[in-house]
């Protein structure tokens, strides 16, 4: 389904998530964060940096993986992006929701 | 003589052993299969040890049982795996050369990646049932437990067989109601994922069956330590949760061997082709069940599935063909309920589970993704087809190992 953020018409699934991340860009990453009451900081930008080069290498994301990143670990993680911080942050940075295991 | 070795005993490694030695030349191919342990036990089982429904004589037999009499089983510890040189260094200073290898290592629970998992608590009011240990003490501390908060708990995914924890905290239900004492144990269902499975029909489906047994649910919650002292499980946002009894699912993780080895990821997961079950690193290695990075459910179906797959693309290498057979992520799964009910789900990487009738189409006599007495005794019979028919690399009749759409109400 098409839904309009920062004036931009794109694609997302029925949990809101960027199904095109070509269509994402900093504008829309600070509008999805503005739905979860975030505003982002360096910090935030660093994490969904990171998020997005993982995305790109596909290479599967999990908590533990971040908590292990060098980028942050996971207490930060947490208060950056609170309750469900991987849905949050995947989410904001354009990239599908991670498929934690089956 | 070439050589193909086949690492671990287990479910994978077994019926690898079995399909092989049959289909190999083996005027041209010596089979060895290697793992220090010598028992094999039914890891299913383990989830009805704590119940008294199962005991330990109908869980363990010995490895060597289920191993062709021409393959040669090897019954000891592996330091590590040099696949640039394609042998195997064993423990004793030993080398074992290959030519062709199989990994079939498993994986086991790591209590310790969690803080406090393994403090004074372990084993007195924390336990897991993921170990032929962990679920006798359980069962020891079950007989006598006055009551209180019983907290299931799953501390991370990937886990062996996703559906356990859930069939532990319903038969847990059943366990106290049978006691008379239900009114006096409160269960809580703790899970880092949002809901209480990781795909959207079996997920409602489960929820209304948690709900309908009064067993309460704590979504999203990523588990920061275990507090032996105020007896509490900790989440990195802060959120506590009293427990009397924890029997928590400890974070999973592949041999250690593949992290000696510099085979593994940071669970000690396997590269593999999620396709074709070849290492992405090797061309003459192949891994198999629990052992490999792949995104299907580690399970023993699953294995019983990809094995069927990996002997044909086995067959294609020795015989310098392109590997054609590729794994759907096919995963079958009883879902035990409680009260001598179960649940059957049945799916791969793309089709979630639905309901439906299986193995035979608008027929049955299985019910997809709806509890009922005929599952169980699925479930239950399946203990004798382990032993009997998946070890021994037997087809089971009617379901194939790739997954099929017939009778399933898809969308």
């Amino acid at each position: 389904m098409e839904k309009m953020i920062a004036q931009m018409n794109v694609l997302v699934n029925e949990e809101g998530y960027l199904t095109d991340f070509t269509q994402w860009n900093k504008e829309i990453g600070d509008e999805l964060a503005g739905e979860h009451n975030i505003v982002l900081t360096t910090r935030h930008w660093e994490v969904i940096d990171y998020i997005q080069g993982e995305y790109k290498r596909e290479s599967p994301l999990s908590i533990r993986k971040i908590g292990k990143s060098g980028v942050v670990d996971i207490k930060e993680f947490y208060a950056l992006f609170p309750a469900g911080p991987l849905k949050t942050a995947t989410k904001i940075a354009g990239v599908p929701k991670p498929a934690s295991c089956i | 003589m070439k050589r193909l070795v086949i690492l671990g005993a287990g479910t994978a490694g077994t019926t690898m052993a079995n399909h092989l030695h049959h289909k190999l030349n083996r005027k041209e191919w010596e089979i060895d299969i290697i793992d220090e342990r010598t028992e094999h036990h039914y890891q299913p089982g383990y989830l009805f040890l704590p119940f008294d429904i199962y005991q330990p004589a109908d869980i363990v037999k010995s490895i060597k049982e289920f191993v062709p009499s021409d393959v040669h089983l090897i019954t000891k510890k592996i330091d590590r795996i040099v696949a640039g040189e394609n042998f195997i260094q064993m423990a004793d200073g030993d080398t074992v050369p290959y030519d062709l290898l199989i990994i079939a290592t498993g994986a086991k629970i790591a209590p310790e990646e969690t803080e406090g998992m393994k403090g004074k608590e372990w084993y007195q009011s924390v336990f897991d049932f993921y170990t032929y240990e962990g679920a006798l003490a359980l069962r020891d501390k079950l007989r006598n437990w006055e009551g209180g908060n019983l907290v299931v708990h799953i501390t991370e995914m990937p886990i062996k067989c996703p559906v356990a924890p859930l069939e532990f905290a319903f038969l847990a239900d059943s366990f106290f109601r049978n006691k008379k004492m239900r009114d006096k144990v409160k269960i809580t269902y703790v899970t880092p994922l949002s809901g209480a499975f990781t795909k959207p029909k079996s997920t409602a489906a489960l929820e209304h069956l948690l709900h309908e047994k009064d067993i309460f649910i704590e979504s999203d919650f990523a588990i920061a330590e275990v507090n032996n002292e105020t007896k509490t499980i900790v989440d990195y946002g802060g959120k506590e949760i009293p427990f009397d009894l924890l029997v928590t699912v400890p974070t999973n993780k592949g041999d250690e061997l593949m992290e000696r080895s510099g085979l593994g990821d940071d669970l000690n997961y396997v590269a593999t082709n999620k396709e074709t079950l070849r290492s992405k690193n090797y061309a003459n290695v192949f891994v198999i069940g629990d052992a490999t990075d792949i995104p299907a459910s580690k399970a023993g179906s699953v294995a019983h599935f990809e094995a069927e797959i990996l002997t044909e693309n086995i067959l294609h290498f020795v015989n310098d063909e392109s590997l054609t057979a590729t794994f759907d992520g096919h995963a079958n799964c009883f879902i035990e309920t409680g009260n001598s009910k179960a649940l059957l789900i049945d799916f791969n990487y793309t089709t979630e589970p639905v309901e439906g009738t299986f193995p035979f189409a608008g027929i049955g006599p299985l019910q997809l993704l709806k509890e009922s007495r005929m599952n169980h005794w699925g479930k239950l019979a399946f203990r004798w087809i382990y032993w009997n028919v998946l070890l021994k690399g037997i087809a089971i009749p009617f379901v194939s190992s790739n997954m099929s759409t017939a009778g399933k109400k898809i969308n």
